[in-house]
């Protein structure tokens, strides 16, 4: 099979599908707001971009290097706060929460603050940022890594951000916002969603060229497959020209 | 009250978040509407000492007040608590000084899309700097908690997870419904520095664009510098009254600084320099030859504008100005 995209490209068109017009969407930096843009500019004109430092709907120009630079509010409908925005989230305003991961479990809990000992780390990542609140406060989160062991492990050295915690109730006993969690994690291997009665992550959908197998050896943790499970769509040249050439004509996220 | 207290943070509050203490400093701050513009050097020497707690304005490395930071980097501040809510280029040069011991952390050691701080990582997985962990809401409703003079604020975030129990935060239930919340104590830094867009000479200011948590950490911290792209006259403050973000009564000291958030982005005025911050990161990689980096760009020039010649001077501004504008 001839190939003319890579991995980057397939999980960005694959995760622009799941952002439904008229939703409202926060993004972190990167491959997320890449996507958000090639929805809008896709299948999702009226959906809702929202950057944690106060940009409120933008018009993005291009690809923002922060996700508080001038681009993140350029004709945007509001210049706002940090507060302003993640107050949104917590009124139930914001329907998808799209993240990065360092590290993820089976319940779709994210490290992204330290690899070994939290007092002497072997390595110190960034922290919760803004993903915590995100992923706490808005309804759905989507996150898109590359699908590995090291990245998909049975226990996260440190839980930065919240997915169904450690099962089914416990995002509620914990005192976060009911029916929110995990929605889909988009890898270069699979989708996946997560099991109703176990909040435990299942394939959804196999990419192009991947196999069971290759998704099982690739994940730290046993995996459920879904009944119906389906095979990921190829990216349309159409996603692709307009991801090249709109979205992201540097590379800055494409090229990676 | 002891079913109140139904979860705890383990690590350390690093500043007391006692809002009627708080009330005794500002009983004694002065209100007086004076010219309050000095140097970048005399506003470091008067308010920014060895182990006072620190937070700086803007988001990383948009609308930072780079030229003060430098200066607490030549001064060789030590042992400074910092506030980390998304900050990233204003951490890789606290870090790069060594000055810090304790971080009350969000979003530090990176850069966004540009990566991570090499540095900035070999500092903090040293262990010798002191971190408390939150998340960037928990930051803002801290300083939001101080400037409303309280002392505390909740969020329904952070629950559940190691950042609530690597943090100082508390779980309370609500009196009226029974949900729990992160309570997070209010805090009030010794020092504010917030690089605005328009100030007066009095510390009436403007921020053109978003702003980020510095409603609320201008009106949280004790002492506020102001480092302002440009002074503006009073009277343009008095005909535009809505516009002003921060009041005169709130700032200790002005001082002019024309491109002072650079290398990072300035909202309307320019845009950051990705090639410097690229070179930062770079650099950063092998110890010698970032010691001879800091001193070429920091250690050895005696104020801001020596360091922006360094940087490519004027032609490299009129490129970020347009790099800006022209979208």
């Amino acid at each position: 099979m001839t190939q003319n995209y890579n991995m980057m490209e397939l999980m960005i068109c694959t995760a622009s599908r799941y952002l439904e017009d008229g939703k409202t969407v926060a993004v972190g930096t990167g491959a997320p707001c890449a996507t958000a843009m090639l929805a809008q500019k896709t299948i999702s004109p009226n959906l809702v971009i929202l950057f944690e430092a106060g940009g409120i709907a933008p018009e993005l120009p291009s690809m923002p290097i922060s996700v508080g630079d001038s681009r993140t509010f350029h004709k945007a409908v509001m210049a706002a706060g940090m507060s302003e925005m993640m107050t949104t989230c917590s009124r139930g305003i914001v329907d998808y929460a799209f993240l990065g991961g360092a590290q993820i479990d089976k319940f779709g809990n994210i490290n992204s603050t330290v690899v070994g000992d939290y007092y002497k780390p072997k390595v110190r990542f960034p922290g919760s940022g803004g993903a915590n609140d995100f992923a706490s406060m808005c309804w759905n989160t989507l996150i898109m890594t590359v699908h590995s062991k090291n990245r998909f492990v049975e226990k996260v050295d440190f839980l930065t951000t919240p997915g169904y915690l450690t099962g089914p109730g416990s995002r509620e006993a914990a005192g976060l916002p009911d029916n929110s969690g995990p929605y889909k994690i988009i890898t270069d291997l699979a989708v996946m969603g997560f099991d109703d009665k176990t909040k435990t992550m299942v394939v959804e959908s196999i990419n192009p060229g991947a196999t069971k197998e290759q998704i099982q050896e690739n994940t730290g943790f046993e995996l459920l497959f879904s009944d119906n499970l389906s095979s990921t769509s190829e990216p349309k040249p159409e996603e692709l020209k307009i991801l090249r050439e709109e979205v992201d004509p540097t590379k800055l996220v494409i090229g990676r | 009250m002891r079913d109140m207290d139904i979860g705890s943070g383990v690590n350390t509050i690093f500043m007391d978040p006692d809002p009627d203490k708080a009330r005794e400093f500002f009983a004694k701050k002065s209100r007086a509407m004076t010219d309050k513009r000095i140097t970048v050097k005399e506003a470091v020497e008067n308010y920014i000492q060895d182990g006072c707690y620190l937070s700086t304005g803007g988001f990383g490395a948009v609308r930072i007040p780079t030229a003060v930071v430098h200066e607490i980097l030549r001064a060789g501040r030590k042992n400074l608590g910092y506030y980390g809510h998304t900050t990233t280029h204003d951490f890789q040069l606290f870090c790069a000084g060594n000055c810090l011991s304790k971080v009350d952390a969000a979003y530090i050691v990176g850069l966004e899309a540009r990566g991570l701080s090499p540095n900035a990582r070999r500092v903090m997985q040293s262990g010798e700097v002191e971190v408390c962990e939150w998340t960037n809401y928990a930051l803002a409703v801290r300083l939001k908690a101080a400037s409303e003079g309280v002392s505390y604020g909740i969020v329904r975030t952070m629950m559940g997870t190691d950042t609530f129990k690597m943090s100082g935060a508390k779980i309370v239930k609500c009196p009226f419904t029974g949900k729990k919340y992160a309570a997070v104590p209010a805090i009030w830094p010794d020092v504010a520095i917030i690089h605005v867009h328009e100030s007066d000479i009095y510390g009436n200011c403007r921020i053109k664009g978003i702003s980020v948590a510095d409603m609320e950490l201008a009106r949280a911290a004790k002492h506020v510098i102001i480092t302002t792209e440009r002074i503006v006259s009073n009277d343009d403050i008095r005909s535009d009254p809505v516009n002003t973000a921060i009041p005169f009564y709130l700032v200790d000291a002005v001082v002019e600084v024309p491109f002072g958030s650079y290398p990072g982005n300035m909202p309307y005025e320019y845009f950051s320099d990705e090639q410097h911050l690229a070179e930062w990161m770079r650099v950063e990689k092998d110890p010698a030859a970032f010691e001879k980096f800091l001193d070429k760009y920091i250690h050895s020039v005696s104020n801001f504008y020596e360091y922006l010649e360094r940087c490519g001077g004027w032609d490299k501004l009129k490129s970020l100005r347009e790099k800006e504008v022209l979208v």
